[in-house]
């Protein structure tokens, strides 16, 4: 019963993010890489300002599971890094922690592309 | 002549008529469900890892690389692109649309081989994203230090 409320809670903002890059899919031109982009930096840059952080407390995978999360996970370790290593951690901070989701993403996706049958698609 | 003029003024009238009727609040209730849903399913894995004792950064890790797993299966059998086409954005903002732009490019691509085909088209998407990513986050990373 304790979880129905935090489903409930990444359900409404997960979704509303969602419907965000659908307003702007709908509405612009932008393609979808460049949806990616915008998101993934608007992430960086309202978690670098401290405004993401409460929005990930409030929603939980709601807030980490879109792209934008990625982009907040990418600032997060990047000031962490900082924090404890110094100037090296300009450079080592950010991929290294999305290095699990990165790495994951190549491999999975390489042998996922590997194994298909792409002439199934038609 | 008379009847081009005509038409001509109530050309305007015409396509309003014909054009599709706002879509965007079917296609915005789509995006939403769905996006929700996957949000919903990655809070479940969350709860699990969680659960299972990782702390909650290594939940979020570990619950990231789940989805990217299920998506690219789901990719390869052709299942993720049906999604898409229903879902939209509610398909492409998920950590999971990362994962299916790399695999649909890199499946699109297989024949024209390992290296060139799929490794390189793995990332005509995902590239972007990962380039603006570390650039940002050395940008981020220079602020913080120096402030």
């Amino acid at each position: 019963m304790i979880d129905f409320l935090d489903y409930a809670k990444a359900f409404v903002v997960g979704g509303g993010i969602c419907v965000l890059g659908q307003i702007l899919l709908d509405r612009t031109k932008l393609t979808t890489g460049r949806i990616m982009v915008i998101f993934l930096l608007s992430g960086m840059v309202l978690s670098a300002v401290g405004l993401y952080e409460p929005i990930v407390e409030f929603a939980g995978a709601g807030a980490t599971v879109p792209i934008v999360g990625f982009g907040h996970c990418l600032a997060q370790g990047v000031i962490q890094e900082v924090g404890s290593e110094g100037l090296f951690g300009i450079m080592t901070g950010g991929l290294k922690a999305t290095a699990g989701g990165i790495a994951a993403a190549i491999c999975f996706g390489y042998l996922a592309a590997l194994l298909s049958n792409p002439k199934s698609k038609g | 002549m008379q009847n081009v003029n005509i038409l001509k003024d109530q050309y305007d009238d015409i396509v309003k008529k014909h054009s599709p009727k706002n879509f965007v609040f079917k296609n915005i209730f789509r995006a939403f469900w769905v996006g929700g849903t996957i949000c919903c399913i990655g809070q479940a894995f969350s709860n699990y890892y969680y659960y299972l004792g990782l702390n909650q950064t290594q939940a979020s890790s570990a619950t990231t690389i789940t989805l990217i797993f299920i998506a690219s299966v789901l990719t390869a059998l052709n299942i993720y692109d049906k999604i898409g086409n229903y879902a939209g954005a509610g398909s492409i903002i998920p950590i999971t649309g990362f994962a299916n732009s790399m695999v649909s490019a890199a499946m699109e691509y297989k024949k024209e081989g390992f290296v060139y085909g799929m490794g390189a088209k793995l990332f005509s998407i995902a590239g972007p994203v990962i380039v603006f990513g570390t650039i940002g986050s050395v940008i981020v990373g220079v602020l913080y230090y120096i402030f």
